[in-house]
């Protein structure tokens, strides 16, 4: 008996070491990492326990900045990717001929380096030595006037950020959603057809309610992953997000804990668990409403 | 409303770029008349579900013509042909409650027949009440039995009082003592109704006990079409005599010499004027009678009392099947001890089949 | 009569809506896959302009007629980009490697084995799941730094190895095997370990090979532990290193070398998933998130 225990924990033994190393006790330090006071990195030693490095970060401008980013890029990619990705959903299960090929081109973008593919995002905007960028360009072609996306006004970056974002998670939500439309049994649809239903309705009354599950999904998956957005706008804008008043969240963690502006564990984990009750919060929103509209 | 099929055929390609089409209803002729039950019967894989599927306008015809009435249907997409169908699964929207799935179809309707609240409110009660499932109207579909979830399935095939009716195996899902009520009951429905109703089966016996005619396919091909008990009695080919019957009927290979039918050395049956050739000769299991001087002798295996008959087990050399079921009045006296056992057999219960092309070929 | 014409009406109408909603249909499908496809087009052919000519167009050119390889040498030459792949190829395997071997013994334990506590433990697993990385990264900075590791493959791969998804993931697969394999494997006399190897990790292959590949594609593309762990540029994996090549690289900002070594990055893992196309769709469709 004894020895079947040992034996059992014998195989998790490495799977613990790591867990707890990297993960159990990281997670308490946090908490307290984020209510020390004046913490020295090189003598590792605090002045006091309190709740000032809260304070000082919703006082940063810095931070104040990033929270903004953060919601306007969440608010705005979260829901035009999963609708742009239910739209595409739709039409890729309705069709058969080219429909291998367009879901494997479709899916590229997952299997990307986003450091590597946001630069080239970034010169698609960027004006060169004699032109405006390719972008500018298009948008002359319709009469429109050109702007410096990647080093210009506040919108027109957002707007560069916003667009990579889209385009970074589309994959997922695409191949998400063309399984969950896969997986309605196609009776229901003959039903719909033979009851009279018009496309329109049978839309709103069957696929909705039938693939509501996976949305949902999508849907708090997004909400988490945008609210951590930042390597793609470490792509677009390089490092130095602050200056380009481009940082997110938790770029302004990596900040505080490393880089131009770095050495202090303290804000950087206080920043961190705000950012983490912000995305709780948010998940438990989502789970309730989910509750409510989510069918089975 | 009659139903008219014209010619109708279907090509489904076939997979892979040499292989040849694949037909999966042939030339298809056929005349359902208003306010029948009709069971189109056969195999798996047969037609049966395709020739449905034309029906209701889920597939489109390859060539050919459907009639409801005079009116031609061959091109109108199902939602415009105003069919009910119960499907196999019964394809229930499972977020929907039993009333919201029942009222689905009439919220679907337009133009003159647009219908109030109250109006499907009423409508649907009364196709509730009459497949009796309205005490059940706020439950999901999750939440009932098959055999309710298949209730409500009518019902709602039924609420827009359709054209035409169609089943795909409606009681497969079941099992066998549901089966046997809700076969009665879709009887019972489709006589109250009075509509023209089509449905699909892979089960003889189904077919047979409550269709006022049935069609036996093949392979896409129609191989006959008749009353239950008219097919049953006359079958046009092997294929169907087998199909049909339980315990199924009991085929030896057979031959006609001198206007005699042979079964191993015992002469069966006068088949005067038919030429020498190889048959098939399928005798119905209550076509034997036991007679000391019969004709046909078999090896006795048992026999089994099943109540009012019995059942005699036995073989013979050249019975297709290692075993023939005869079943005899339970008065007749078998000599269990004996190692044989002499038939004679009754004329109409005795079909004759070419050997060659297994069509019937009559011997009286 | 107007009966007929009626119907005739109907079909004709459902036949038209039918064709225009498949023309529009490919049309925006083809839109996207242009938007998707565009970039990629657009990296090839900016890495195959020199330097001279692309900083001399005075309109963007969406082709070239003589594209040169020179950017491509000098990704190579002027920049430590194969040391950058080195590296990454490295970190990716050796991580990996390590993955699996802690994650198949876990699993085995979690599946197969009968010991005292084994429900806590795995609940506790499950609830891992939801910790997000921002909250541990911090401390396990310091934790590295403590010690010394920063600008080490060790510091950059212990704490990359963890993922209690894919334990779960396999556990999973695991429990599925029939248990009489397992008694049949006792009475034959058969270890545990060997019955994990022999048999449970061969039937399992395929949730086996579908972690590697997410695992991998993860190491290539990740980010931010390496960004805090590496100064030294000796250590830089290919997201640090086209960060570097971005900021300093080529000693002028040379855009079309700068698209070389993007593409060099990018074909590993495009190769990679047109191979194993199916395996990594289905794997993600199980429950891979990005990043």
């Amino acid at each position: 008996m004894d020895k079947r225990n040992l034996k059992g924990w014998l195989y998790l033994l490495p799977a613990f070491l790591f867990l707890v190393v990297f993960m159990i006790y990281p997670l308490i330090d946090v908490f307290i990492y984020s209510f020390e006071e004046g913490f020295n990195f090189a003598s590792q030693s605090f002045f006091g326990v309190g709740t000032y490095n809260y304070s000082y970060i919703l006082h940063d401008p810095y931070f104040l900045q990033a929270v903004k980013n953060t919601f306007i890029l969440v608010i705005i990619t979260v829901p035009l990717s999963t609708g742009i990705a239910l739209l595409i959903s739709l039409g890729l299960s309705s069709i058969k001929a080219l429909r291998k090929l367009f879901q494997t081109v479709y899916f590229l973008p997952y299997v990307t380096n986003t450091l590597a593919v946001g630069l080239v995002f970034m010169i698609l905007f960027k004006p060169t030595e004699y032109t405006d960028g390719l972008v500018n360009l298009i948008i002359s072609w319709f009469g429109g006037s050109t702007v410096d996306f990647i080093s210009g006004p506040y919108w027109a970056k957002m707007f560069v950020l916003c667009f990579y974002t889209i385009w970074v998670v589309m994959p997922f939500k695409i191949l998400i959603l063309t399984s969950a439309l896969a997986s309605v049994n196609q009776d229901y649809y003959n039903a719909a057809k033979v009851d009279g239903a018009s496309t329109f309705k049978t839309f709103t009354k069957i696929t909705l309610p039938m693939i509501s599950p996976s949305l949902f999904y999508l849907i708090i998956t997004g909400f988490i992953g945008a609210f951590k957005a930042y390597s793609d706008a470490v792509a677009l804008f390089g490092t130095n997000l602050n200056t380009a008043e481009m940082n997110t969240i938790v770029g302004y963690v990596y900040d505080m804990l490393y880089g131009s502006s770095g050495g202090y564990p303290s804000f950087a984990s206080a920043a961190a668990i705000i950012l983490f009750a912000i995305v709780l919060t948010i998940t438990c929103i989502n789970l309730m409403v989910s509750k409510k509209h989510v069918h089975y | 409303m009659k139903v008219v099929l014209q010619n109708l055929t279907k090509k489904f390609p076939g997979r892979g770029k040499k292989s040849e089409d694949v037909v999966a209803v042939d030339n298809f002729n056929f005349e359902i008349p208003d306010g029948k039950l009709v069971g189109l019967l056969g195999p798996s894989g047969c037609g049966k579900s395709t020739t449905l599927n034309l029906l209701c306008g889920l597939l489109k015809p390859t060539s050919g013509k459907v009639f409801f009435g005079e009116d031609d249907v061959t091109d109108l997409p199902a939602e415009n042909r105003g069919v009910g169908m119960v499907f196999q699964n019964y394809a229930l929207y499972p977020h929907l409650t039993v009333r919201q799935n029942i009222i689905f179809p009439l919220q679907n309707l337009k133009g003159k027949d647009k219908m109030s609240k109250e109006e499907m409110g009423k409508k649907a009660l009364e196709v509730a009440k009459l497949v009796q499932i309205d005490e059940l109207m706020d439950r999901k579909p999750k939440e009932l039995s098959g055999g309710q979830q298949q209730r409500v399935a009518i019902a709602r095939a039924l609420v827009k009082r359709p054209r035409v009716l169609l089943l795909d195996e409606p009681l497969s899902n079941l099992d066998a003592r549901l089966r046997l009520q809700t076969r009665e009951e879709i009887r019972r429905i489709q006589r109250e109704t009075g509509i023209t109703t089509v449905f699909v089966t892979h089960d003889q016996e189904e077919a047979m006990s409550i269709s006022d005619m049935i069609v036996v396919m093949r392979a896409g091909v129609v191989q006959q079409i008749g009353k239950p008990q008219n097919v049953y009695d006359d079958p046009v080919n092997l294929f169907v005599a087998k199909f049909l019957g339980t315990p199924p009927i009991n085929v030896f290979y057979g031959r006609i010499k001198d206007g005699g039918l042979y079964i191993g050395d015992g002469k069966i049956a006068d088949a005067a004027g038919v030429p020498d050739q190889d048959v098939y000769a399928a005798v119905r299991p209550e076509g034997f009678i036991l007679d000391d001087n019969g004709p046909l002798c078999c090896g006795l295996s048992r026999v089994e009392i099943m109540g009012r008959d019995i059942s005699v087990v036995s073989t013979h050399d050249s019975a297709e099947n290692p075993v023939i079921r005869s079943i005899i009045s339970s008065e007749s006296n078998v000599n269990t001890q004996s190692p044989e056992v002499r038939f004679s057999v009754k004329p109409n219960k005795l079909f004759v089949f070419s050997g060659q092309t297994e069509d019937r070929i009559r011997i009286n | 009569m107007d009966n007929i014409m009626d119907y005739e009406k109907i079909e004709k109408s459902a036949r038209i809506r039918k064709k225009t909603v498949k023309t529009v249909t490919y049309i925006l499908l083809g839109i996207w896959a242009i938007m998707v496809l565009f970039p990629f087009y657009w990296m090839i052919l900016t890495s195959v302009k020199s330097y001279s000519a692309y900083n001399s167009e005075y309109i963007p050119t969406f082709f070239t007629l003589s594209p040169t390889i020179q950017n491509y040498i000098d990704a190579f030459t002027s920049v430590p980009l194969a040391q950058y792949l080195a590296n990454t190829a490295f970190f990716a395997i050796a991580t990996t490697a390590i993955m699996l071997a802690v994650t198949i013994l876990a699993a085995f334990a979690f599946a197969r084995l009968e010991f005292k506590g084994k429900n806590i433990a795995f609940t506790l697993f499950l609830s891992l799941m939801m910790i997000p990385n921002e909250l541990v990264v911090i401390t396990n900075f310091v934790t590295i730094t403590d010690l010394d590791l920063r600008n080490t493959f060790t510091g950059l791969i212990l704490p990359s190895v963890t993922s209690v998804f894919y334990i779960y993931l396999l556990r999973e697969n695991f429990a599925q095997i029939p248990d009489e394999l397992y008694y049949a494997a006792k009475v034959d006399g058969t270890s545990d370990l060997k019955y994990l190897l022999k048999v449970m990790v061969p039937i399992s292959r395929p949730t086996i090979i579908t972690i590697t590949i997410l695992k991998v594609i993860e190491c290539w593309n990740s980010y931010i532990w390496p960004r805090l762990i590496t100064d030294d540029s000796a250590y830089y994996l290919v997201s640090n290193g086209i960060q570097e090549i971005r900021e300093n690289g080529f000693g002028r900002e040379n855009i079309p070398a700068m698209m070389a070594a993007v593409v060099v990055i990018s074909v590993p893992l495009i190769v990679l998933f047109l191979i194993f196309r199916n395996k990594i769709m289905e794997g993600v469709a199980r429950g891979g998130t990005k990043g």
